[in-house]
């Protein structure tokens, strides 16, 4: 009977020869993210600049340069514009009013007459005006969102492992979220709500695929109480490897359609989410295990008996 | 482990059945729909702004005005006040929360206390009394000084508000949108959600009138163009469009205050034809308005709307009756409008839109069909690869997963939680994740055959291995939607809210079910090897 494997199995890489090259590359990139992050910065969305947004559908094909002399002569700045799917699809992006939250409201409520005025015919389809106290609370709580995840991460591993793999998962997990954060800063995607939403769905898969990988090295070190702790971390990553990479594939055949055919709204939010995928797997293996064994390679083997740490982890058949 | 007892099943089964009909709602045609039962015909969905089209307004009171009413009414009556009690000053200076008198004689300053404190309102308490004055009145240094209290800003604050979301509603109302949200957000914010209204400029202009209305007669004597209004007077500019003057030197007394208004309409002059908005006095101040008439024939009097003069007709003979009219170059939407703002009353301060978040009908439509066709195909691509991964028992996933979307409907349409654009993202993310549980099973039974297990064994040992490992995997996901559903706003929480249901269904449709169909299978055909 043919059944697709991803991996053959009895499959035995040792990972854990990577485990420096694997470490390093990751610290090299997140930090190069951070730098990315600082210089030249990210593209943040009106959610969190404040702004103005205004997607219309003209009649026939936009005629952008005609567009954007008129746009510029209502003087508000720079005006972005850009086609949005189709050549009658424009969206137009406009840097905060000076002034306070309602001086959004004018400038919107003008660039809407104009193009009325402009192009006859032309429906709005869309309109997003954030102000500047409102936008700084929506970032303030983008950001308290993330840290409270990481946080709640550190709690729930901590008591359902040993410190060892809860301090793993949380500094795999920073790794992680500096290079999707990086990702966003080398691609010039819009960073805004969506985008928290987009870090903490790949945080939460990420920690889905860590705990599984954990779980089986938890499992496997009751198991051989001999096996020296880098060839039983071996082990358990080619243990679920299939189970590693199906999820993967499983979740990445669910995110392609939304970058495909999800419209323009959901593109991005797709592209990432791939990216995350892909990241999160790959550091399952190369980041939390590679941790795990330096932090643990005295300590978790030499008093072995997890099961004391542990008793409800693991019912036994 | 491997028996399941006839309840067992039952319950599992009613479940399943039970979810499935309480989603075919979403699914009917408008007609189907209104021959049901209306309990059963509401359970749908309940579809974002973003994805019927609709206006996401956030409005904020702007308590800078609110408390510089006050202020700037503690001045005019701290003047009498004090003459009343033949205190002699020689300045009354407004600031940020009070006045500072500064007296003539020092001597006189605890006179002056007196006189201030008995400005104070009382705040708090019940009916038996109680509460505290919302002044803080201090002397020294020959002035004194009247400051409104923390407790009484917050709860001037807090009426504001409250006050400001009943003429909100009020107002929007008349306006006919279905199923309005109105909702106060944090100290000074109202959410205002109004689904289908495709141009909210309308609302916006409604919500963004004070409407405070006065009727104050003009200063004759004086010349609106000069550069400053006399002492007692302000110069205002006319509503009227071009046709009168364009501003009016207006007397500060308010004659007739707008809130002495019972009724307003609009309607047509049957004799110009042009559009007009009557108006109805209560007692109170259609004997002031009587008053007024009678003592200021052949005088203008004008109608004042938010600082703007709307008309300043001459008064020809004293208005008993309590009702007038207003001209004043109106549309029938201006009349209409007017009319709208006057029943519905003013705004103790001016409103401000600070958010808002339009999309058009046409551009929900169209999300919504790109997000039916990337959850159809997702669906698709995932049951594919289960199926060509573990065959059988990766159908036997596929159709949990099935379940696992209806039930995710279903919770949603009890719930009358709300689905949104990225709501739709988090189901079919829910897709890839929910089949994560079915892998992590079959992986578990694979290795348990390899092992030399048999057939019953390795699936038992498969599901009772994989389960603490599945809860662990799904909680933290479902620990971030909960951090996320509570920080987030608006679409952000639809995408919470639906990978949230997903996942913890799932935990019922991958494990419990699955395995009520694996082992209906394994009893029924009793294989010798299992097909993973």
């Amino acid at each position: 009977m043919f059944r697709l494997r991803l991996v053959p199995d009895n499959t035995n890489i040792q990972f854990m020869r990577g485990r420096h090259a694997g470490l390093i590359v990751s610290a090299f990139l997140s930090i190069a993210s951070v730098v990315l992050f600082f210089y030249p910065g990210l593209n943040y969305g009106i959610d969190f600049r404040g702004g103005i947004v205004i997607e219309a559908r003209t009649p026939q094909a936009a005629d952008f340069a005609s567009l954007r002399h008129t746009l510029n002569q209502l003087n508000m700045g720079q005006v972005q514009l850009q086609e949005f799917g189709s050549p009658q699809d424009v969206l137009i992006r406009l840097e905060r009013q000076p002034g306070d939250d309602a001086a959004q409201q004018v400038a919107a409520d003008k660039v809407r007459a104009t193009l009325a005025q402009d192009i006859p015919g032309t429906t709005v389809r869309r309109v997003e005006a954030v102000g500047a106290s409102v936008s700084g609370e929506l970032f303030f709580n983008g950001m308290l969102a993330l840290g409270l995840a990481l946080l709640a991460m550190l709690v729930y591993i901590w008591f359902r492992f040993e410190w060892q793999f809860g301090f793993g998962a949380i500094v795999t997990l920073l790794l992680d979220v500096t290079k999707v954060v990086g990702f966003y800063a080398i691609t010039g995607m819009q960073f805004n709500l969506t985008a928290i939403a987009a870090i903490l769905t790949i945080m939460g898969y990420s920690t889905n695929d860590k705990v599984v990988v954990y779980d089986r090295m938890r499992e496997n070190l009751r198991i051989y109480k001999k096996m020296p702790l880098r060839e039983l971390i071996d082990r358990s990553i080619n243990e679920t490897l299939n189970r590693t990479l199906g999820t993967s594939m499983s979740t990445l055949l669910s995110i392609l359609p939304l970058a495909f055919f999800g419209g323009e709204a959901l593109q991005d939010f797709g592209i990432v989410l791939i990216f995350g995928i892909f990241l999160a797997t790959s550091s399952s293996i190369f980041i939390a295990a590679p941790i795990l064994l330096f932090l643990g390679e005295n300590r978790l083997r030499r008093n072995a008996p997890a099961e004391s740490a542990a008793p409800a982890a693991n019912p036994t058949p | 482990m491997l028996y399941f007892p006839r309840w067992k099943i039952f319950l599992i089964v009613a479940i399943c059945v039970l979810g499935t009909i309480l989603t075919l709602p979403n699914f009917f045609s408008r007609e189907t729909l209104s021959a049901l039962p209306s309990w059963y015909a509401h359970n749908r969905v309940n579809l974002g702004l973003d994805l019927r089209g609709g206006s996401h307004l956030l409005l904020e009171v702007d308590m800078g005005a609110v408390i510089r009413d006050r202020v700037e009414g503690l001045v005019d009556s701290a003047r009498t006040q004090l003459r009343n009690d033949n205190v002699g000053y020689t300045a009354i200076n407004p600031g940020d929360r009070g006045i500072t008198v500064q007296l003539r004689d020092p001597a006189q300053a605890d006179t002056a206390v007196r006189a201030l404190r008995q400005l104070a309102n009382t705040i708090g308490g019940g009916p038996l009394g109680g509460g505290q004055p919302d002044l803080e009145v201090t002397s020294g240094g020959g002035s004194v000084t009247a400051r409104l209290s923390e407790v009484a800003l917050r709860e001037r604050a807090t009426q504001a508000i409250e006050q400001s979301i009943e003429i909100v509603r009020r107002r929007i109302d008349e306006t006919g949108v279905n199923e309005p949200t109105i909702a106060r957000q944090g100290a000074d914010r109202i959410l205002v959600q109004l689904p289908g209204v495709e141009d909210p400029d309308r609302v916006k202009r409604l919500l963004g009138t004070t409407a405070k209305m006065t009727f104050r007669l003009v200063d004759m004597n004086a010349d609106p163009t000069a550069g400053r209004a006399p002492p007692g007077t302000d110069i205002l500019p006319s509503a009227e469009g071009g046709r009168a003057q364009t501003a009016y030197v207006i007397r500060k007394k308010v004659e007739v205050d707008g809130a002495n208004l019972t009724n307003a309409t609009a309607g047509s002059n049957p004799q110009t034809g042009e559009w007009v908005v009557n108006f109805e006095f209560d007692s109170i101040g259609a004997r002031r308005f009587a008053d007024v008439t009678r003592a200021n024939v052949g005088r203008p009097f004008a109608i004042v709307l938010d600082n703007k003069v709307i008309s300043a007709p001459v008064i020809r003979e004293p208005i008993t009756g309590g009702r007038g009219q207003i001209s004043g170059n109106f549309t029938a939407a201006d009349a209409n409008d007017l009319a709208v703002l006057l029943r519905a009353g003013a705004l103790p301060a001016p409103l401000k839109v600070i958010e808002e978040r339009t999309v058009g009908p046409d551009l929900g439509a169209d999300s919504i069909r790109a997000g039916l066709m990337s959850v159809g195909i997702g669906f698709v691509l995932v049951c594919a690869y289960m199926i060509a991964a573990y065959g059988l028992f990766g159908a036997f996933a596929c159709f949990a997963l099935l379940v696992n979307t209806i039930l995710t409907l279903a919770a949603l349409s009890l719930l009358q939680a709300t689905l949104t654009l990225p709501g739709i993202a988090g189901i079919l993310l829910s897709l890839g994740l929910a089949v994560d549980a079915n892998i992590l099973i079959n992986e578990r039974i694979r290795e348990e055959t390899k092992k030399g297990r048999g057939v019953f064994g390795s699936v038992e040992a498969g599901f009772s291995r994989a389960y603490s490992t599945i809860v662990d995997a799904n909680l933290t996901t479902a620990i971030k939607m909960a951090i996320l559903f509570v920080l987030g706003t608006g679409a952000i929480k639809g995408f919470a809210v639906t990978i949230t249901f997903g996942i913890l269904i799932s935990l019922f449709t991958a494990t419990v079910l699955v395995r009520l169909i694996m082992v209906s299978w394994l009893r029924k055909t009793r294989p010798a090897a299992l097909p993973v």
